[in-house]
């Protein structure tokens, strides 16, 4: 992408909405050229004598955007190396996590962690076994949040473990699974194909 | 000393021990005895110097508006005193909270903001550095999509419940910072990128994915509310303010934005803020809060001390633009007028309604509706339960009606409408 189409198309979208995707750039230059949109002096606008760059900040280097980039898609993405078995899981979920989610996961007393029973219509629930669509969250989250009072405590190692425990108290997993950044992203979980996006637009149609 | 006791101090004793204290030597200068003199509320304030400039106004002593704390617990929230406030503005001490691990204490010269994934030079910004950027400027609402959960379940509808009970979770401010696209433009966004993923440093390393379209089109980095800067709870010092959307998308405590082309499907975009809509299938990045309307007075625990002339007053507001219409009805449903709209209408943000009411004295049952610039009309809860479901606990902006009974007690009425 150059780097004049692309300021036009910034400047566009200060004032009206345009999509930066190939089509809604070529309708935001089209709208520049043709003086449709007023361009400079907007508040909210760069103004048209701005540099292309300010170089306020600095360019953060590969260490520390390895450092900081900790999140994990269903794709796989961002999974450390390492690797942890239900076994070991059920020992870490034990010291680490029994106290707030119960001896099974289901009797709390925050959140409930298992359910293996599925749905049709509603769920009665909404946990890791019946209603998350991708067993990647699980990574993501625990290894950010969780414990909630200790948060990072775990290594990558016991956050893999802990996780392969959850899943087979789901019923997700079999009892000699052993999760690592290959063997994740694969479990597929029961309620990934029940979620769709929202199809809500305002305006004067049927209520969504 | 207590309120009442102030007040029926007599001027003569006032003025006996103030001199009694001036003439024991113990007020040595003018601010001394203004200060003396000031710490009694006398009968009659034009007869008694008041109290000197300060470096920190406060509150009325009387004036005590207070959120609604939900638990003391890590993971909580607390609500807006929206029948106390007047106008459109939330003082930012008001503003709600929720918040998944508590609010972290962070030092403005130690933020950072890391923006990386799929753009041109990976950059970390100070608050000094996202300070110089051209700056913007707006006032908009911030509502959390679980609010007016409580009157959504058919079997559990309340009547003893207030509009911050109901719908606390709302607060308007003017937001102050960076646009988003400013930033993208610094950084240079590449070709094929369409969501970020925004995460703060507190406890619970918060994070959603916000489409990219979105974030161009009128997110800000925010550093000021309300001329200040933004307050801890809100995210100081940088949070992400995503106009109209879901108020757990507006990340707090901002560190890390990474471009990328997929949503990162995190826990508060999954397993929670997500819409389960009774046919087996569960709505997922329902980002946008439709319009909605709620009647701030008279409302539940008033009363309407007589019968007369009565200013029904409220709030609308629309994530999708700017309020058209608001109108109020005054027989339960069955006959509606237009509210009066207090300008300025400015694009997702409240306005606040008006309407004038000649109570008679009879049971009634008042409603407030909102349209928006999309045509689109607050619907009824039928009308939501009809499209969703009953099991859905997000973006539940049906319309609400207060019930006034012939003592003028005021109480949640939707139970008698459904
Ligand atoms: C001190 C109590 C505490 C401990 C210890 C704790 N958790 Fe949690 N956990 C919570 C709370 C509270 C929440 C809900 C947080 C929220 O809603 O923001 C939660 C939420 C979760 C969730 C998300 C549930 C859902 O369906 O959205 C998962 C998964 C989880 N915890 C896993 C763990 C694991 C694994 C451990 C041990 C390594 C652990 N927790 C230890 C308190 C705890």
């Amino acid at each position: 992408m150059s780097r004049v189409v692309w300021g036009a198309c910034l400047l566009v979208a200060s004032t009206a909405f345009v999509a930066c995707a190939d089509s809604g750039q070529t309708a935001a230059v089209a709208r520049l050229a043709s003086g449709e949109v007023a361009v400079s002096g907007t508040p909210e606008g760069i103004p048209a004598h701005a540099p292309a760059r300010f170089e306020f900040g600095t360019e953060a280097s590969a260490t520390r955007v390895a450092m900081w980039d900790i999140d994990v898609r269903p794709d796989g993405e961002g999974l450390p190396p390492g690797s942890g078995s239900v076994a070991q899981g059920r020992e870490v979920y034990n010291v680490y996590c029994v106290a707030c989610h119960g001896p099974t996961g289901m009797e709390g007393p925050n959140d409930r962690l298992v359910d293996s029973e599925q749905w049709d219509d509603v769920p009665s629930t909404r946990t890791v076994g019946n209603y998350w669509p991708h067993a990647t969250t699980l990574y993501d989250y625990i290894r950010k949040a969780m414990p909630q009072l200790t948060p990072g405590i775990l290594s990558d190692d016991q956050v893999y473990a802990v996780i392969a425990y959850i899943l087979w108290m789901n019923e997700i997993v079999p009892e000699d699974t052993v999760l690592d950044a290959e063997t994740l992203p694969a479990v597929v979980m029961p309620a990934r194909d029940k979620f769709v996006v929202d199809d809500r637009v305002g305006g004067t149609g049927p209520v969504r | 000393m207590p309120r009442d006791g102030r007040s029926k101090l007599s001027r003569r004793a006032w003025i006996t021990t103030t001199s009694g204290v001036i003439a024991a030597g113990l007020v040595k200068t003018q601010t001394d005895a203004i200060k003396l003199v000031a710490q009694e509320a006398p009968s009659d304030p034009t007869r008694v110097p008041g109290k000197l400039v300060s470096e920190l106004g406060g509150r009325a002593p009387a004036e005590e508006p207070k959120r609604l704390v939900r638990a003391q617990a890590l993971s909580s929230s607390s609500r807006t005193p929206l029948a106390d406030l007047m106008g459109t503005i939330t003082p930012a001490d008001l503003h709600f909270e929720r918040h998944h691990a508590g609010v972290p204490d962070i030092r403005l010269e130690d933020h950072e903001l890391l923006v990386h994934g799929m753009v041109e030079r990976p950059m970390v910004f100070r608050m000094s550095d996202l300070m110089r950027y051209p700056q913007v400027s707006r006032i908009q609402f911030l509502e959390c999509s679980g609010n007016g959960g409580g009157v959504y379940n058919r079997d559990r509808m309340p009547t003893e419940v207030t509009v911050q009970a109901l719908d606390g979770l709302l607060s308007t401010s003017e937001w102050t910072g960076v646009a988003v696209s400013t930033i993208l433009r610094e950084v240079g966004v590449r070709r094929g990128a369409s969501w970020i993923l925004a995460e703060g440093s507190d406890a619970a390393v918060m994070s959603r994915s916000v489409p990219l379209d979105k974030v161009m089109e009128d997110s800000m980095l925010a550093y000021g509310q309300n001329g200040e800067r933004i307050r801890p709870e809100q995210g100081y010092p940088l949070r992400l303010f995503n106009p109209g959307y879901e108020g757990n998308t507006s990340v707090k405590w901002l560190r890390r934005i990474e471009v990328t082309d997929q949503p990162t499907h995190t826990r508060d975009e999954t397993s929670k803020y997500t819409d389960p809509l009774g046919d087996g299938t569960v709505r997922q990045f329902s980002l946008a809060m439709d319009a909605k309307s709620v009647i701030t007075f008279p409302s539940y625990p008033y009363a309407l001390p007589e019968t007369g002339w009565w200013e029904i007053r409220g709030l609308a507001w629309s994530g999708r633009g700017r309020i058209t219409r608001v109108e109020v009805s005054t027989d339960g449903g069955g006959t509606w007028v237009d509210a009066a709209l207090q300008g300025p209408i400015m694009e997702k943000s409240t306005v606040r309604f008006r309407h004038l009411f000649d109570w008679n004295g009879r049971d009634t049952v008042i409603l407030s509706r909102a349209t928006d610039e999309t045509g689109y009309v607050q619907p009824t809860v039928e009308q939501l339960w009809d499209a969703r479901g009953t099991r859905t606990s997000y973006h539940q902006n049906h319309q609400r009606a207060w019930k006034i009974a012939r003592t003028g007690e005021v109480t949640f009425g939707l139970g008698e409408l459904v």
